[in-house]
């Protein structure tokens, strides 16, 4: 997993990016890429400022200043539902599923970007729009719940499933737009040891199929630095490092924001 | 390598290898029962006095109410307790084209459902955007508003003031040997039916799912590119344009329209429907429908002293034994049905 050589013009530019709560300074001009196809870990002790750097990319929270590009369009011109349609999905921390709708509805419900007909060609289905449409996202919510081993429980209602089946449907429904990015918000919260390998190995291999690149918010050191091509690390709003796992991982400051936050209990900073 | 769990997949039984075939009989069951309904409901017109005849006409009108407020409330999320305006607003428009300008009632339906969806859409708009409660005291006022804005002088040229308007049952065509409360019965079935499967598309596709969605999680739902103010307010207006259909069908019905028909009680009573129907469902605005019309009745039948007190007794009643309204009792049947002969 070495970091791709010289990457042509990056899927995502983070450039100086500002925000302040209040008073507090939450992020103090943040600047990194995001190359295609690349998996880049973000991580950082509690309020460093990965979750709001997270949600100014998909548009929960604007930046006082600085800019972030996606594909060379500026995402601050973008309403938030626009974002999906431009190719960047995402997963929730704690996970946030339409809870009465089934797992195969939730995963449909995904691919809503995908299709475009609305209220008027729904309800009299004339001609053959809706039928093709509904056929399309139908396959490509088969091919998901295959892919995530979600089929045996793909009618029953989503509220019901264990924690970690409802993570598999998120990833399922976030894939279903088909997105050039993924970003991904602590997606090892609450897995066990074996889990987190399995997410590795499945991380691996919804990049090499969906020819994606993936933002990996992480507390969980062991994840980023295996599967990350870079990383790029955040305290107090800044960033304090940028660049291969291992690099990222020696870097004093890194070790000293873990140490400092009483982090090292994951035994991996160190 | 097959997909790797994450977490303990539970294999529900439902989805066995004959997976398709089961499905196909579960349609042709479904379409049995709907046959069968709709022979049922076709026979009731020459089997039913006059009156149990207006009844279910009137019932069949309500339901298309509830439907439309159903998609609002059930499978939006979204509150109002004003329906009865757009009820209200659709059986003036049909009334007016009748009495003033000698248009058929057929032809007044498109109007009806344009007029009264512009309005939900007008209402909708910048009440949607400031959510919840604002949009239950939004359309709460209009409710309060619309008879007296029915009596108002400046159009009671038009509305005929809290006289109201007189219209005429549409006669049935020369060929046909049946009654005009036959014929109204009918054609109100045949539309509260067309309305229906066109609600019923447009909630198990795309555009239902997007307002189910956003019922559950917004956040979500704007993350999986869905519009939260179009689809909000388009459903609202979509919801409107129905309960006005429904507004005409119950004109003709009364054969007369006045403002006192169309106070808030009226939106409460809508709002009663769809709960005890089943929030998020189509089938229950049905019950819903039928539940408005004759259980007043069955409450006067027994107690002539206090209707409304027996009347809120059964409600609180029959909300205990089916807290889904009738929508869930059906849903655990069809469960239960399903298990007996899918499982094991």
């Amino acid at each position: 997993m070495a970091a791709p050589a010289a990457t042509p013009p990056p899927l995502l530019e983070v450039e100086g990016v500002v925000v302040r709560f209040g008073g507090v300074v939450a992020l103090a001009g943040v600047s990194f890429e995001v190359g295609h196809r690349e998996i880049r870990g973000l991580i950082g002790p509690n309020g460093s400022g990965k979750t709001t750097l997270f949600n100014c990319i998909s548009g929960l929270c604007r930046p006082a200043a600085g800019e972030i590009r996606f594909e060379g369009v500026a995402l601050s011109r973008v309403p938030r539902h626009a974002r999906a349609r431009l190719g960047i999905g995402r997963t929730f921390q704690h996970t946030a599923l339409f809870r009465s709708l089934t797992v195969r509805e939730n995963v449909l419900a995904g691919a809503h970007p995908l299709a475009g007909s609305g209220f008027l060609a729904n309800a009299l289905r004339l001609g053959g729009r809706v039928r093709r449409e509904e056929r399309e996202a139908e396959e490509t919510a088969r091919r998901l719940l295959a892919l995530l081993s979600l089929e045996a429980v793909a009618d029953a209602p989503v509220g019901r499933l264990p924690f970690g089946t409802q993570k598999r449907v998120e990833l399922a429904r976030a894939l279903a737009a088909g997105p050039k990015l993924l970003l991904l918000d602590e997606p090892a919260g609450g897995l066990n040891h074996e889990e987190v390998y399995r997410l590795a190995r499945l991380l691996f291999r919804i990049r090499r199929e969906f020819e994606l690149s993936i933002l990996l918010v992480e507390h969980h050191m062991h994840l980023v630095t295996s599967v990350s091509d870079r990383v790029v690390a955040l305290d107090f709003g800044e960033k304090i490092a940028d660049g291969t796992p291992e690099a990222v991982r020696a870097e004093p400051a890194v070790i000293r924001a873990y140490l400092g936050e009483g982090a090292a209990a994951h035994g991996d900073a160190a | 390598m097959s997909g790797p769990p994450i977490g303990s997949a539970r294999a529900s039984g439902a989805a066995g290898p004959d997976a398709p075939a089961a499905s196909r009989q579960r349609r042709a069951i479904a379409f049995a029962l709907l046959l069968a309904g709709a022979a049922v409901l076709i026979a009731s017109a020459f089997l039913l006095s006059p009156f149990r005849l207006f009844q279910l006409t009137l019932a069949a009108g309500y339901a298309v109410a509830i439907l439309g407020l159903n998609l609002v409330t059930g499978y939006n999320g979204q509150i109002s307790l004003g329906h009865g305006a757009f009820y209200a607003a659709g059986a003036y428009t049909t009334a007016i084209l009748m009495t003033h300008f000698d248009w058929p009632f057929w032809a007044t339906l498109p109007v009806a459902g344009l007029a009264s969806g512009a309005l939900g859409y007008a209402v909708g708009f910048p009440a949607l955007r400031l959510g919840g409660f604002y949009l239950a005291l939004t359309t709460f006022s209009l409710a309060v508003a619309v008879p007296q804005i029915l009596k108002h002088r400046a159009i009671e040229d038009w509305t005929g003031g809290v006289q109201g308007l007189f219209i005429a049952k549409p006669d049935p065509p020369a060929f046909l040997p049946i009654e005009a409360d036959q014929w109204l019965y009918l054609t109100t079935l045949a539309i509260s039916a067309a309305l229906f499967l066109a609600a019923w598309n447009l909630v198990r596709g795309r555009i239902g799912r997007a307002m189910r969605a956003i019922r559950d999680h917004p956040v979500a739902a704007e993350a999986m590119g869905m519009d939260l103010a179009a689809v909000k307010t388009r459903t609202f207006a979509a919801g409107a344009a129905l309960t006005g259909l429904a507004g005409a069908l119950g004109a003709v019905a009364v054969e007369f329209v006045a403002p006192d028909s169309f106070t808030v009680m009226l939106s409460i009573t809508l709002f009663v429907g769809m709960v005890v129907g089943g929030a998020a469902s189509i089938g229950g605005a049905v019950v819903g429908g039928l539940f408005i019309v004759f259980v007043p009745n069955l409450a006067e039948s027994i107690s002539k002293a206090a209707p409304g007190a027996i009347y809120g007794v059964l409600l609180i009643l029959l909300l205990f034994v089916l807290p889904g309204g009738a929508a869930g009792i059906g849903r655990l049947a069809v469960a239960r049905l399903w298990r007996r002969d899918g499982g094991r």
